[in-house]
């Protein structure tokens, strides 16, 4: 039996891993109305790009910029191109179905050409413990931790800091507006595609070597990143990242201490309860409603 | 399907009726078991057009309705109930979870709606599979019997296709009925705006319920045919995957479209068959397809029939218009 602290650890670094998957969920909801219900196979895609680059001999290094680059190609600006803006006039609802459709694709097409099996991923973090406050944690999971807050701070200061993050809100909030005052909305819509696309690669590259890569890890890691975006609001960057730390935790303490048999249904129930209380999520911003 | 001559619509009709009936009898135990299939699927499909299609819910739980109206009927009939007792129960049981079910859509729409009852669809996917006193866990229900129907066996698989075609049929009608009553007025006001609904005087609390409820029933129905049709359950077919599967059917047929199920439903069931010789491709190109059908037509392959047929509309009475232009012209 681990104790608390240990399970807190664990459960942070894996919630960290969640926050980046549903920080880029959010960004494409916000900047074109994108329900992406594939995020999970996006996740799962970028670590088999990188096993197929390992396997015609390129080294881990230069795979994992291979696989970053790809599936900045395949899944941002592609996935833009040929799924959302054909569909974008059609409205939310056969856009986030045809994503559906995708994630089958997706699945489909690695189990096809890649493999059935689980395969082993190297991993960019040493593995071995090291003793905090007396207990033993485990390097990768400290590391996970460092690299996903990295990447989130570096995208807040994005947001926050820069001109360029300045537009890409404005061209989120107020398509109209921003288009008036010089903001060129199209370009930043592209680049929040290409940004998920490189922060579901990087979730692929920490959390694949943990749950080994499998052509249906994308269901499991797709659910908790929509729960912890929902959860946290869906309309906030913040939020998203308050979710998915919030949903890893909770997912962790549940398998200890519910039974293992009901730990998928904890983080549901609250997700539940999240919707009946504060639809908005826990940060959000309630969105008005268009008659 | 309004271009077509009344008389001409009707031939049709019965054309399909009948070969429906007549054709499978020359079919082989397979060739049986997936028209049963195909029927069982089109029920459920068309419970879940009544949520979607015409009342505008998203529900991802249509898979779990199917998986509760199974293993009431599995439980049941084990132990000695007949066929339409269970029927009736799971009807009654899917139709009252449907009804809570509804409640969080009074309260939110679209995507959390969605995030709902994907929720409430992995809930029931952990208690088939957890709770073996009553469920079998995962070893499943196993040697469901297949009912008599006024006194004649339905074991074999022509008779229990009949008895499958025979559901749709009733299902068919009641829900054709439904969606020309004020009921499903209501529920299609509900879906293209529901604060105008409410304001012109419709209980939108009301119907949305009952929108959930009934396609909700529906679902339970077509479970309670699926597990004597298998005659062996466990939790696996019932997982969310059955959920996306049926609301693919729904838009991949049209939703709001009353055949939409039904197409639906056939693509989906017997594609795979269809398919077969690509092997381990087939889900690859129909996931393929779907992106392309919904991208050229997202209200389905009903939807282009339609636009197609709407075209053709405009176009004779703009001829019409034209012809009397120039008779008015040369009268005066």
């Amino acid at each position: 039996m681990s104790s608390l602290f240990d399970l807190l650890v664990a459960g942070l670094a894996t919630g960290a891993i969640y926050a980046l998957v549903a920080v880029g969920f959010t960004l494409l909801w916000q900047t074109s109305q994108t329900i992406n219900f594939a995020q999970g196979e996006f996740v799962m895609l970028p670590a088999f790009l990188m096993l197929a680059a390992m396997h015609v001999g390129a080294p881990f290094w230069l795979a994992i910029i291979l696989g970053i680059l790809l599936s900045m190609i395949l899944l941002g600006l592609a996935f833009k191109l040929l799924l959302v803006d054909p569909m974008m006039r059609h409205g939310v609802l056969p856009l986030a179905i045809a994503t559906m459709a995708l994630a089958i694709g997706i699945k489909e097409a690695v189990k096809q050409f890649f493999s059935a099996e689980a395969s082993p991923f190297p991993s960019i973090v040493p593995t071995g413990d090291v003793s905090i406050l007396g207990h033993a944690v485990s390097l990768q999971s400290i590391g996970v931790l460092a690299v996903a807050i990295l990447a989130v701070l570096g995208l807040t200061t994005l947001l926050n800091r820069t001109s360029l993050g300045h537009q890409m809100q404005a061209a989120a909030q107020n398509p109209t507006v921003a288009r008036i005052i010089g903001v060129p909305v199209e370009r930043m819509i592209l680049l929040t595609f290409l940004i998920n696309a490189f922060l579901v690669a990087l979730a692929s590259l920490l959390i694949t070597p943990i749950y080994l890569a499998k052509f249906s890890s994308g269901e499991v890691l797709g659910q908790a990143a929509f729960i912890a975006a929902i959860v946290g609001g869906f309309n906030q960057v913040r939020g998203a990242i308050v979710g998915g730390l919030l949903i890893g935790v909770l997912d962790n303490l549940a398998a200890a201490y519910v039974s293992t048999q009901y730990r998928a249904a904890v983080p549901m129930i609250f997700l539940i309860a999240v919707i009946l209380f504060r639809p908005q999520g826990l940060l959000g911003r309630a969105e008005e409603r268009t008659v | 399907m309004s271009g077509f001559a009344r008389p001409l619509k009707i031939a049709l009709g019965l054309a399909i009726i009948a070969a429906l009936i007549i054709v499978p009898m020359n079919f082989n135990r397979y060739g049986l078991f997936i028209l049963s299939q195909w029927a069982v699927m089109s029920i459920a499909a068309m419970g879940l057009n009544l949520t979607l299609g015409y009342a505008g819910q998203v529900s991802l739980a249509q898979g779990a309705f199917v998986g509760i109206g199974a293993y009431a009927a599995a439980i049941m009939t084990t132990h000695g109930w007949p066929l339409p007792a269970a029927i009736l129960v799971a009807i009654g049981l899917s139709f009252a979870i449907g009804w809570v079910l509804g409640y969080p859509a009074l309260r939110v729409q679209h995507h959390y709606l969605a995030f709902v009852t994907l929720a409430f669809s992995t809930l029931a996917f952990l208690v088939f599979r957890n709770e073996s006193w009553l469920t079998g866990g995962i070893y499943g229900i196993s040697n469901i019997p297949r009912p008599h129907i006024f006194g004649i066996a339905t074991n074999k698989p022509l008779p229990f296709y009949y008895v499958c075609l025979g559901s749709l049929a009733i299902v068919s009608l009641a829900v054709w009925w439904l969606i020309r009553s004020p009921w499903g007025r209501a529920f299609m006001a509900l879906r293209e705006n529901p604060l105008r609904a409410q304001s012109l005087g419709v209980d939108t609390r009301r119907y949305t319920l009952m929108a959930f409820a009934i396609g909700s029933a529906l679902g339970g129905a077509a479970g309670a045919l699926y597990a004597p049709l298998t005659q062996y359950i466990d939790p696996v077919p019932f997982n969310l995957s059955l959920s996306l599967d049926l609301l693919l059917m729904v838009i991949v047929g049209g939703a709001g479209f009353y055949f939409g199920p039904f197409l639906g439903a056939m693509i989906a069931v017997l594609l795979p068959e269809w398919l077969r010789f690509t092997e381990g491709y087939y889900l690859m190109l129909y996931a393929v397809a779907v992106m392309l059908l919904l991208i050229w037509s997202p209200t389905g392959i009903l939807g282009i029939l339609d636009r197609y047929l709407a075209e053709r509309r405009t176009k004779a009475a703009s001829a019409l218009r034209a012809v009397a232009k120039s008779r008015l012209e040369t009268v005066q």
